[in-house]
């Protein structure tokens, strides 16, 4: 019989670290291997896994976070890396300055304001109202959003990876209904709504889909810090 | 490699610093990226190093939501009281931003340029 509390110090990045990596390996080749359908998103794939590892062992989220922090951090480089594709793809954005600009107003305030509108007609609660405005921001400026507006950060965070997930898995395929093949506003449009995780999926595509989402989500957490407490006033929730 | 990864983190960590001491509600991380592209238009390029380095990263940056992705677990409660409002607001919404979005963007880019770039 082993003995399993001797193993309880090989939990943490010793079992979670190889854990997360192995699964998104394997969830990225079934991604390549399905033509990289947005389904098969691999973000999407592993953090189902996973979560369904520490549901059924009963293993604490915050266990798990601990083991695998040097990826959350590693994220925070990989987003200075964007740095070096938007410097490349710069040029790209000569001649569409305008219509770019008018994706972004427009795209910002439709996710904000359906967003509210649903939430509000479906009768969610006031928190979760106030927690859902800032969704389309990169998790960092979304819960900073929410704690100005009163809403519940960590709600918000969550929230803000679900709008990742739906717009990364989503997105593509009412893009392609729509016929819109130029990569650059396949990479903004995804950027904008869904910040990085779209971001990642718009990579996949290729790099000036990916460029132009880096793009759209930076210039988008700006906005939507701007934009919401003004939406909020106007709707009379704030 | 190793060089160029230390000084991706150091721009992270100045844009973290920078962030922090003018207590500006923005995330660290991106305005160390728009440091790092000052820095690129002042050197006029990265080296090729770097931008190995940083293709690394970039290519698999959909694992390093996971982390902060799986926190999803400790919202069943939320998810099972408010859940339909949340699932029709989060799904309406996003799909309505990429539709209106999207098309907005597509009209500034001409049908020929953009059978050119697609992959």
């Amino acid at each position: 019989m082993i003995d399993l509390e001797k193993l309880s110090h090989v939990q943490g990045a010793l079992l979670w670290l190889p854990c997360t990596i192995l699964l998104f390996a394997g969830s990225s080749a079934l991604y390549r291997r399905l033509n990289k359908a947005p389904i098969a998103n691999p973000t999407l794939l592993t953090i189902a896994a996973i979560a369904m590892i520490l549901v059924s062992g009963g293993v604490p989220y915050k266990t798990y976070f601990e083991g695998v922090a040097v990826l959350h951090y590693l994220l925070g480089t990989a987003v200075v890396a964007l740095a070096l594709p938007l410097y490349r793809n710069a040029r790209r954005l000569q001649g569409r300055g305008i219509s770019m600009a008018s994706a972004l107003v427009a795209g910002s305030l439709t996710s904000i304001v359906v967003g509210l509108s649903v939430a509000i007609l479906g009768h969610a609660s006031a928190s979760t109202v106030l927690s859902l405005a800032p969704k389309s921001a990169t998790a960092a400026v979304s819960m900073e959003i929410s704690r100005l507006i009163g809403g519940e950060p960590a709600v918000t965070a969550t929230l803000t990876i679900l709008t990742g997930i739906i717009g990364a898995v989503a997105g593509p395929y009412v893009l392609d209904m729509l016929s819109i093949r130029a990569p650059e506003a396949r990479g903004f449009a995804l950027g904008v709504v869904s910040h990085g995780i779209a971001t990642a999926r718009a990579f996949t595509e290729g790099e000036v889909a990916g460029s132009f989402a880096s793009l759209g989500m930076v210039l988008n957490a700006i906005l939507t810090a701007l934009a919401v407490p003004l939406v909020l006033r106007l709707m009379g929730y704030a | 490699m190793l060089l160029q990864l230390g000084v991706l983190m150091m721009f992270q960590f100045i844009g973290e610093v920078l962030v922090t001491l003018t207590g500006i509600p923005f995330p660290g991380p991106l305005c160390g990226m728009a440091l790092l592209l000052g820095y690129l238009y002042f050197r006029g390029g990265p080296s090729e190093e770097l931008t190995k380095v940083g293709t690394t990263l970039i290519d698999n940056l959909g694992l390093l939501f996971v982390p902060a992705g799986t926190a999803i677990v400790g919202y069943g409660a939320l998810l099972a009281s408010d859940g339909l409002a949340i699932a029709a607001a989060l799904v309406a919404s996003t799909v309505a931003a990429v539709i209106v979005s999207g098309v907005i963007a597509a009209s500034g880019a001409s049908p020929a340029r953009a059978g050119e770039l697609a992959p």
